[in-house]
This record gives C-alpha cells, sequence and structure tokens, in this order.
C-alpha cells in the first residue's frame, strides 16, 4: 500500500486534483500494482496521483487507489467500502491500493462510524463515485481517439474501442481528472456486480498479522511524550488538591498539572459526553515511567455536588442537573424497583390496553434487570496530539470526527482548517469511540505541555473511566384471555440515566392492545452508545419473555412469533412500525429450516430462540445449549440475518460470528458494578469476558438472499444473541433468567 | 536504570531502562517495536505475547531484568516475509477484524504448534484460553491453527 503524503494533509488533498500530470513511464503491469507501489516506495519516486474524485486517485503508471472515507474498528469497511467503488470503477480488485482518507467531510461525506450505518450510508455514494469516475475515463478516452463516447468500453481497468485502440486507465487518467464531473450515471444491476458479493479478504490482513503499527497506541512522533490523567477514584468526587514533589522527582517525568475539559458553562453536544473535568495530568518521557510516576501523586478528592451542564444538540439548550450522589448498585437496584412503580410517560397506546388486562383470563409479568457494561475495546482509549498557537494535528482511533472537530474549535480556539485529524485503525469500538473527550483531553494536555504527545488510558482507566452502557430494567406483561389468546400487551422499561424502551418496534403492531411507558432517573455514571444502543437490552428482556407467553399459550416459540408477523402484515395495528413484518419473519424462517428446528436429530441439544430487529437489519438465532463439565454451554448457534445484498460475504460471516461469540460472552459475564461512586471491576480478572475456549464449536450463518440495498451488520446480530441464550438456559436448567449477566447459573452444577 | 544487551528478533539491541521495565514497553517505548500489544498489563489477556527461547509468554509480566539470554522474538520477527505458516493460515482465513489482540493470538499459535504439530481441538483451547478477543474470531483463529498445523505437517512430510 502507498502513503502518498498529500492525502494526509487536507489542504493539499484539495488540491491533488491540479496536480494531475503523469510522464511516469515505469514499466508497471496492472496485476502486480501493489507490489509495484511498494517498489515505487522503496525506489522514493514520487507518484503523481490524477484525483477523479475524494474516493479515488489514479497514477499513469495505471496504480489506482481507492480512498476508504470511514474510520475502520473491525467491521472492514476499509475493504467493503473501497469494493462499492470498485464494482463500478471497473478494476481489478488485485490491483487496487486502499488507503484510509483524511478527515474531510466535504469530500468523503459524513465519515461516520457507527450504528451500523457505514455500508448502508456510503451504498450509493460511493458506488456513484466509481461510475462518475469510469465515465470521466471513458470521455477521455473517446477526446483522445476521436470516437464517440458511447463505443469506449471497459472492463478490468482498461479503457477499448472496436477500432482496436486500447488503453490503461492510468493512461487517461490525468485527462478524465480535468473533465467536469458527470451527474446521474448509470448504476450496475445487482445480476451484473463482479466485485461486490464476492468475497474479498481484508485489506489490511497482511499488516495486522505481521505487526505494523497500525493503531493509534502504536502512532509515534519525535519528540512525543506519553500524558496520563489520574481522575477521581469515584464518580460523583471531583479534585481537591494535589501535592506532585514525589513524582516529579521520579525519572522522565516532565510535567504535572490540572485543567479543566470543559469551560464552565460549556455547551455540550451530544457526543462532548465526559466522564470527569477535573484533569490531573502527569506527563513524561515514557509509557513506565508515567504509569509509575502516576502511583505517586499525593491527591484529596471531595464529593462533587449536583453539578450543571449545559446542554445542546438535540433537546435544544438547557442546563442539566447532574447528581453528586456517590451511587451503589444495590441502592441503584433499590431505586429502580420504586421508580417503575410510579406514573411513567407514555410513549405509545395503541387500542385499550387497560380494558386488556382487567378482562384478561390470565396475566403473565416479569421484570428484567441488566447492569452497566463496560466496552472493553481491546485498544484502550489513547490518542495522540500536537497542538500549538497555530495549529493542531491529533492522530488516533475515532468513531466520529466530524463530531469531535467542532468541540476542538471551541476548546482550542483554532479554526477548522487549521486542526487536523487523522484516523488510526481502531483496535475495537463498539461506539465507545464516537465520545471523543479522550481526543480534547490529548489535545489540551498537548497544549499545555508545549509539546507532541500520546494520552494514553491504563485497562483500568478505560473501565473504571468510561462511557457505559446504562444500567436498564423493564417489566413486561402480556394479557391472554380464556382461549389463551394474546390480546394485551404492556412494557414499562426504566434506566439509569435511560430507558431503553423502543415503543414501535415487535411486537408493537402485532397485539391489539398495547402501552409502550418510560421513566429515567438521572446519575452522574457516564453513559453512551454500546454495540446496538438499547436493542441489546430489549432483545434480551423481550425474545425472553415471548418464550415465556409462547410456552403459556402453549405454542412453539418460532410458530407464536411469525403468527404475531403475520398479524402484523395483514392488518398492523397502530402507526409507525419500524419494522418489516416479512422480513422479520423471513430470518426466523430461515432460522428455522437450517437449524431444523423440531426437527428429529437434535435432541442431543437445549435449543433456544430469538430474533431482533435493528439498525435496519433483521437477526435471529438458535443457540443449542448442551451441559459440559456440569457448566451450560453453548456448542451450536444457528443464525439467520436480512441484511439486504451482502457486500463481502465472507467478512459478513465473520462479523455475524463474532457478534454471537460476543454476545454469548456479555449475556454469562458483562457486568460493572459500583460501590459509592467506584466502578468495582477495573481490569480483566474481574471483569470477565468470554474466552476461546468458551466459544461455540460451530455458528452457521445464513443471510436472506434478496436485492435490497444493503444495511449494516456491526449491531444487529448482537441483541438476540442474549434473548437465545437466556431460553436455551431455559430448557437447560428449568429456570428463567430474568437478571442479566447470567453467571450465577455458571456458579452452581447443573 | 541499567543497560541491558537483548536478543531480539536475531539481533542484540541495547537498552538503557530501568531495571523493572516491562519487555511489553522495552519493546514498544524503547526499541519502536510496537506489534507487540498492551491490553491489561496484568497478563490476562494475551495481547502482549512474545516467544522467550520459543515459549508463549506475556511481556507485560517480564521484567527487563531477567530476560538474560534468552531470545525474544516478537510478531515482527516471527518471519522475514509474513509468511510464517500461522500468519499465512490468518490471511488465508482471514480471520482479524479489529486486529489488535492478533498478534497476541499468532504469538501464542506459533508457539503452540513447535511444541504441538497436530493439535486437538482441546489443546487448542488450552493454550489459547489467554488470549481475549472482544471481537470474538475466536472459531475462525480455531480453523486457522487447524490449517497451519496441516501445513506444517504437510511440508515437513514432503522434506
Amino acid at each position: 500500500m502507498t502513503t502518498d503524503k498529500t492525502t494526509h494533509n487536507r489542504r493539499s488533498f484539495l488540491k491533488a486534483s491540479l496536480l494531475a500530470g503523469g510522464g511516469m513511464m515505469l514499466s508497471v503491469s496492472w496485476l502486480s500494482s501493489a507490489k509495484a507501489a511498494d517498489k515505487l516506495k522503496a525506489l522514493n519516486v514520487p507518484e503523481q496521483w490524477s484525483q477523479l474524485n475524494g474516493y479515488i486517485q489514479i497514477t499513469a503508471t495505471n496504480l489506482v487507489k481507492l480512498i476508504c472515507p470511514n474510520p475502520e474498528f473491525g467491521q472492514n469497511v476499509m475493504t467493503s467500502l473501497p469494493m462499492m467503488v470498485a464494482e463500478e470503477l471497473d478494476v481489478d480488485w488485485k490491483g487496487v491500493v486502499v488507503e484510509m482518507g483524511p478527515h474531510d467531510n466535504t469530500k468523503l461525506g459524513p465519515q461516520f462510524t457507527g450504528g451500523s450505518n457505514s455500508v448502508r450510508m456510503y451504498w450509493k455514494p460511493l458506488r456513484e463515485a466509481g461510475a462518475a469516475a469510469r465515465q470521466m475515463l471513458r470521455e477521455a478516452a473517446a477526446q483522445s481517439w476521436g470516437v464517440p463516447v458511447d463505443e469506449v468500453t471497459t472492463k478490468a481497468g482498461v479503457l477499448r474501442h472496436a477500432s482496436g485502440k486500447s488503453a490503461k486507465y492510468g493512461e487517461m487518467a490525468s485527462k478524465a481528472a480535468t473533465l467536469p464531473v458527470p451527474k446521474g450515471t448509470k448504476l450496475k444491476a445487482p445480476k451484473d456486480f463482479s466485485i461486490v458479493r464476492k468475497s474479498k479478504k481484508n485489506v489490511e490482513g497482511p499488516k495486522i498479522v505481521t505487526g505494523k503499527p497500525l493503531f493509534g497506541l502504536d502512532y509515534r512522533a519525535p519528540g512525543m511524550l506519553i500524558a496520563m490523567i489520574q481522575h477521581p477514584p469515584a464518580f460523583g468526587m471531583k479534585l481537591k488538591s494535589f501535592d506532585a514533589s514525589q513524582t516529579l522527582k521520579m525519572p522522565g517525568i516532565k510535567d504535572v498539572f490540572s485543567l479543566k475539559l470543559y469551560e464552565d458553562g460549556f455547551e455540550q453536544g451530544g457526543f462532548d459526553t465526559r466522564t470527569f473535568n477535573d484533569l490531573l495530568v502527569v506527563v513524561g518521557k515514557t509509557t513506565w515511567e508515567v504509569m509509575n510516576a502516576r502511583k505517586k501523586l499525593k491527591v484529596e478528592w471531595e464529593p462533587a455536588g449536583d453539578t450543571k451542564d449545559t446542554m445542546t444538540g438535540r433537546g435544544g439548550k438547557r442546563e442539566v442537573t447532574v447528581p453528586g450522589e456517590l451511587e451503589s448498585t444495590s441502592a441503584q437496584l433499590e431505586k429502580m424497583q420504586e421508580w417503575s412503580k410510579k406514573p411513567a410517560q407514555q410513549l405509545r397506546k395503541d387500542g385499550d390496553p387497560e380494558t386488556a388486562f382487567k378482562n384478561a383470563a390470565q396475566v403473565i409479568e416479569r421484570t428484567y434487570n441488566a447492569p452497566f457494561l463496560a466496552h472493553n475495546c481491546m485498544e484502550p482509549m489513547n490518542f495522540f496530539a500536537h497542538v500549538t498557537d497555530e495549529k493542531a494535528l491529533l492522530v488516533g482511533p475515532l468513531q466520529a470526527p466530524g463530531w469531535t472537530e467542532p468541540t476542538l474549535v471551541k476548546r482550542l480556539g483554532l479554526p477548522a482548517d487549521k486542526i487536523e485529524i487523522q484516523m488510526t485503525r481502531m483496535g475495537g469500538g463498539f461506539g465507545r469511540r464516537a465520545y471523543g473527550h479522550y481526543l480534547i483531553e490529548a489535545a489540551l494536555i498537548s497544549k499545555r505541555a508545549k509539546a507532541p504527545i500520546k494520552l494514553i488510558y491504563t485497562r483500568e482507566d478505560d473501565m473504571t473511566y468510561g462511557i457505559y452502557r446504562p444500567m436498564y430494567t423493564a417489566t413486561y406483561r402480556a394479557a391472554l384471555d380464556a382461549n389463551k389468546n394474546l390480546i394485551g400487551f404492556h412494557v414499562k422499561g426504566g434506566g439509569i440515566p435511560e430507558h431503553a424502551i423502543h415503543a414501535n418496534r415487535f411486537p408493537a403492531g402485532a397485539v391489539e392492545n398495547y402501552l409502550a411507558e418510560g421513566w429515567e432517573i438521572p446519575s452522574n455514571i457516564t453513559i453512551g452508545a454500546f454495540r446496538a444502543p438499547r436493542s441489546n437490552f430489549n432483545a434480551a428482556a423481550e425474545q425472553s419473555f415471548l418464550d415465556e407467553v409462547a410456552e403459556a399459550m402453549g405454542k412453539d416459540p418460532i410458530e407464536f412469533r411469525l403468527e404475531l408477523l403475520k398479524r402484523a402484515k395483514e392488518a398492523p395495528v397502530g402507526k409507525n412500525n419500524e419494522y418489516d413484518a416479512d422480513r422479520y419473519a423471513g430470518v426466523l424462517t430461515l432460522v428455522r429450516d437450517k437449524s431444523g428446528w423440531n426437527k428429529p436429530g437434535n435432541e442431543k441439544y437445549h435449543r433456544g430462540v430469538a430474533a431482533y430487529f435493528c439498525h435496519n437489519s433483521y437477526a435471529a438465532h438458535v443457540v443449542d445449549m448442551v451441559t459440559r463439565d456440569g457448566q451450560p454451554y453453548v456448542e451450536r448457534v444457528f443464525s439467520a440475518m436480512d441484511c439486504g445484498i451482502v457486500v463481502n460475504p465472507d467478512a459478513a460471516t465473520n462479523m455475524v460470528q463474532g457478534a454471537v461469540v460476543d454476545g454469548i460472552g456479555n449475556a454469562f459475564y458483562g457486568s460493572l458494578t459500583h460501590k459509592a461512586g467506584a466502578a468495582q471491576q477495573s481490569n480483566f480478572h474481574n471483569y470477565r469476558l468470554i474466552r476461546h475456549n468458551e466459544a461455540p464449536k460451530k455458528i452457521e450463518v445464513h443471510f436472506v438472499e434478496n436485492d435490497l440495498d444493503p444495511t449494516g451488520l456491526g449491531e444487529p446480530p448482537f441483541p438476540p444473541v442474549f434473548g437465545a441464550v437466556a431460553n436455551a438456559l431455559y430448557k437447560t436448567t428449568g429456570k428463567r433468567q430474568y437478571d442479566q449477566p447470567f453467571k450465577s447459573v455458571l456458579d452452581k452444577r447443573i | 536504570m541499567a543497560t541491558y544487551h537483548l536478543k531480539i528478533n536475531g539481533k542484540i539491541r541495547p537498552v538503557n531502562v530501568d531495571p523493572s521495565t516491562p519487555m511489553l514497553w522495552v519493546l514498544r517505548d524503547h526499541l519502536d517495536l510496537p506489534g507487540t500489544k498492551y491490553g491489561c498489563g496484568i497478563a490476562q489477556c494475551g495481547a502482549c505475547k512474545v516467544h522467550v527461547d520459543g515459549v508463549a509468554v506475556p511481556s507485560c509480566q517480564l521484567p527487563v531484568s531477567a530476560v538474560g539470554k534468552q531470545a525474544i522474538t516478537t510478531i515482527e520477527g516471527l518471519s522475514a516475509r509474513g509468511d510464517h505458516p500461522v500468519q499465512k493460515a490468518w490471511i488465508e482465513h482471514d480471520v482479524a477484524q479489529c486486529g489488535y489482540c492478533q498478534a497476541g493470538q499468532i504469538m501464542t499459535a506459533a508457539a503452540l504448534l513447535k511444541q504441538n504439530p497436530k493439535p486437538t481441538d482441546e489443546d487448542i483451547d488450552a493454550a489459547m484460553s489467554g488470549n481475549i478477543c472482544r471481537c470474538g474470531t475466536y472459531l475462525l483463529i480455531k480453523e486457522a491453527i487447524k490449517s497451519a498445523a496441516k501445513e506444517t505437517a504437510g511440508s515437513s512430510t514432503r522434506k
């Protein structure tokens, strides 16, 4: 892969098309261009890239570079997004070089990795970019050859005309770059795809397996110092005073200081969420020196009391009171119980649920609870910053540079065009890196230290100083008539500090009398998006509950759901139902058929099923549990997905398998608890993640085949895993699971 | 501070550091070998595993003063061209998602195959369970290890 300095500097990137030129007459064969790129780099030959648009650059020597707009955190966008460009550009994938783009929302779109949106959001623009560039190359050839453009064809990066004329893209690239960008170029029909839908290997695979410095934590710059933050020992505390004299005597230590992340009255946008505002910072030469010196700080902390944050964004500008209480999990659970009995905000109502429940022959009521979860990205939070009076360079792992840049502008007092954010590969994200406070912290530290610095969170900092999945509860009620028909459904959900209820999701639309309510308890514990936010709780609670309702009705859990979906399709109740009942039913029938649900041959297994729709895709899993060494063990999983067109099938399968493994792990173990505001788990010795020996032996992934525009896979397969595991555990142990995580089951021999 | 002459990836590399410095940080901060990853610092995740005389150990728990003459191999030195059978198998199975833990996974797998060229599923679980992958690529890791084992066995038969 080539590294072209010009693409890492936004201003020259914008000018790059003016540099279109060529004259590089090195003999480079198309197919070996990736190797050729390395060769050129080794020879130190400056490449001149013709930029056809923000996503496509071609040299006269016929190297094709595709720019990935979105930061990569393992969802494989550096491969799947360029595949879409290549499909329409009509180039040989083997010769393509992929590079992570600079932060440039004007040229490269929203550049936001999250919400399972990358593929969905870029599906059209990237294919249009490829098609437009191909059209420009054809036009350039037509002009050069004096033939009508319609007669110029392309195949795998070569332009041809019936007269026998032909040229590689590279030969026409500089001319093409000067042509106007066509609009409305026709895109391929799915049946004509030759790259999309064909598995392509991760373009960064060779670098990953050889340990190349791809990640933020690997980034180094001359004169770079290391910085760490000493944060308060508990949520609800703040810095009172500190004595750094011992720390400053330690080898390698340059400075210790405190500063405020946001000044008083700072207007926080939705993604400015931060844990602590007082930063006590140690700066030194090396990581180990700073780690050790930080331990020598003598710090006095004090209760912060109630504080006020000024919020902007959704909901308008408003003052929010953050309670100062030092919270404990046991008290939080009690508080949630108490609040669950209070009147709540009505989120949706269909029919007359009150009467339905009054007239019911049987009411089933169950309450589900789930704890805070820490993201535990394998690469802890970190960012490089070099801030001077004139400009700022920031390099590191970040999901949404466009959301953080305005905050940098405000906090650094520099205009946006003086701030450059480079996005490295991320060692996981799962939503955590959508909150760029650690980047602002790094920038302020660099400015104060007057040096290039890298801010590093230790694992303990990362876990105890997080932006967690909220703590949730929900009470579900089902009303059955004397004939065991479902005549009413009620969900009342709450959370600290937000509830998880998606009022317009299934089974809304499928039940005549329906009520959804929500309530929220404010907290100083910081929360944010965590792989399929809210859905990751709902799919556990609701899918466990539906299993129990089906059982009470004497119905097969899959057939029960299919009946509800049939109703939702044929005579939908209410408005704004978010899901497509056909596609929802489609994944259920697919997983039923592929797993041989209720078919002989599976007697060895305790089977649990769950399905869910979120982030525009549909997922269903059948979890096959056995008892191994006296413990429940998920030995086999069948998954069915509907995400429309599957852009990169093998990688998509990998994503689904990973989500299943991650889901099983979080269902059994995921839990972050607090005592007097302090996180009770700090590292992987007391926060369990799933390990090799606990992963299923087989996860069979099936995709519904259709030609619908593709949607994402990072989140949708994750939530229903919790429900399927809970339902399989019931079959295994005879006990329903109401409280996440389910690890209590593992403590007892079955 | 003390000076050590460490044998790393076949070369002698002098460093001048505090004797307590874990090899993880010696590699990353002093020797410009960032392929070895920091994940937990307490030998729970395996991201920092390197070979010490052929055995995979978490470098976050290995003080530089304890290394002595033992040969250390990092992911950067596992093969000259990224073509160790385990690395090839990782590419073939397209194992990585985020990729952060994979250097540790690969080093652990390579050490396992050296010691046990035909591991069973249980052997693989036992050897690999110290390595966490939050992305959940465990199934592909196992497949890749089996492929690498086959390739190693195949090439030794041919010899």
